[in-house]
């Protein structure tokens, strides 16, 4: 079972190996000649008037928060869909995710009327 | 297995116990390589492609100096990222920044370890392909938001936020699609997602019974990849280039082979779920004589040649309408589709 995994986890370590080796290597065959105009944050030719790292719209949490609430219930739905085929689960499970997916488009359409998926 | 075989008779005087571990490891790493070298190549000559289809379309010749017809231009280009500085702005957070676009390029790589290229040739032959598929390419998102906070621009900043949530939201879609997928096959596996598409021509493939998800499916891959029309986080008269705004030389080339390497990712996967993989158009001859890694690659670039297609052809969206489009028809049409699949699939009227 778990011999089964061994190639991705090796994959994983050349994938990494693919990602940063030609950066190191780009660092040690470039130049190297830095300033300060150089090395700060671009912004139009201006001096940065602040940190970067500002505040920004309440909209874009909403959006991860709505995500992991959908990408759950996809995850959930993943074992139901795989029995589905061949009738294994019966009219009994098909009619049991028919209810969950309904509780989770309530939620979906309450979410829509309260404006949260506006981006004007 | 014949080379496991070799390394492990060749190292066993040496190694004693550990020879067979030595021949399983050696194994896999031809493996790997095998896939992933081919797979470089590919990303460099889809960027060429890219140019010269693109040049096609709107009358123009494209690359055409180094080598005969352009062809060693992605090798120039790689050369010369490779002798440029990677500048890593003041304030920014150094390993952080250093790490992003390998992130990203590993999130594109990793997916290709159980994808199966024709039946039997794939590296790791896991139950649980399709979930491990849909774990590797959420890890994306990771890279561009570490990037866009690391280098401590505004620019990247609010690019990275942009492209994030782009992310995520087709990201929704995507997974109810796959979901789909999984009804209609019974598995997770994606050797067995083909077989199950197996018939006597292409109206067995599932992009018949499921054609809105499989639209779906490749919509949203489109603007998974932030792929013009859906690139507004890189929209040059806004954010200049969104999150990647600080990175230079060989740091960018990464994150520029990671969107490329997806893109042929999304192609590769929609293949395989939809356009049945490996599978002939038609099973009789001289459709099947054709090697079935011959009609995978086949379809890949087809489907490849539709990404740069649509950036020739479609203007960009503005943000809103691309939020709107992903959350407001892609997420209530999957989700209809998925029950009337269910359905369908109750009745005797359900062929696949």
């Amino acid at each position: 079972m778990l011999n089964e995994y061994l190639p991705i986890l090796l994959f994983i370590g050349v994938a990494s190996v693919i990602g940063v080796a030609p950066v190191l290597l780009g660092m040690v065959l470039g130049p190297h000649k830095p300033d300060v105009y150089k090395n700060s944050p671009y912004e139009c030719g201006f001096e940065a008037f602040e940190d970067a790292r500002m505040k920004f719209d309440v909209r874009y949490y909403l959006v991860a928060i709505l995500f992991i609430l959908f990408d759950l219930e996809i995850a959930f739905l993943f074992p139901w869909a795989i029995m589905l085929k061949g009738d294994t689960i019966g009219a009994a499970g098909f009619w049991a995710m028919m209810l969950f997916l309904s509780v989770l488009v309530i939620g979906f359409i309450y979410e829509w009327k309260k404006g949260a998926l506006e981006w004007e | 297995m014949i080379i496991d075989a070799w390394v492990t008779e060749l190292l066993l005087p040496f190694l004693g116990d550990y020879a067979a571990w030595a021949g399983t490891f050696i194994d896999l790493m031809i493996k790997i390589v095998a896939i992933v070298l081919p797979l470089m190549l590919c990303v460099a000559y889809l960027t060429y492609a890219e140019r010269r289809v693109i040049g096609a379309i709107q009358l123009r010749i494209g690359p055409n100096r180094v080598g005969a017809k352009g062809l060693l231009q992605p090798i120039a280009d790689a050369l010369k990222l490779l002798l440029k500085e990677v500048i890593i702005p003041a304030e920014g957070n150094r390993f952080l920044f250093v790490i992003a676009p390998a992130i990203s390029l590993l999130a594109a790589l990793i997916a290709w370890s159980v994808i199966p290229f024709s039946p039997e040739v794939v590296l790791a032959d896991i139950n649980a392909g399709l979930l491990f598929v849909l774990a590797a390419t959420s890890l994306g998102v990771y890279g561009v938001i570490i990037a866009g906070w690391a280098s401590n621009s505004k620019y990247a900043f609010i690019g990275c936020l942009r492209s994030a949530a782009q992310i995520v939201s087709y990201e929704i879609a995507m997974g109810f699609a796959l979901v789909t997928v999984l009804m209609a096959s019974g598995s997770l596996n994606l050797s067995a997602i083909v077989n199950a598409q197996a018939g006597a021509t292409f109206l067995s493939w599932f992009w018949l019974p499921l054609l809105p998800m499989f639209v779906v499916y490749f919509i949203s891959g489109v603007a998974e990849t932030n792929r013009a029309p859906f690139d507004v986080a890189e929209g040059e008269s806004e954010i200049v280039a969104g999150f990647h705004v600080e990175y230079g030389g060989m740091a960018f080339a990464i994150f520029f082979l990671a969107e490329y390497a997806n893109m042929i990712l999304i192609s590769a996967l929609t293949t395989l779920l939809f356009l049945g993989g490996w599978l002939p158009p038609f099973d009789f001859a001289p459709f099947n004589w054709v090697p079935g890694a011959v009609w995978f690659i086949f379809k890949i670039c087809f489907l490849l040649f539709c990404f740069l297609w649509f950036r020739a052809t479609f203007p960009r969206y503005r943000y809103d309408q691309i939020m709107h489009l992903g959350w407001k028809i892609f997420i209530p049409l999957t989700i209809i589709w998925l029950i009337v699949v269910g359905l369908w699939m109750r009745t005797p009227l359900w062929l696949w």
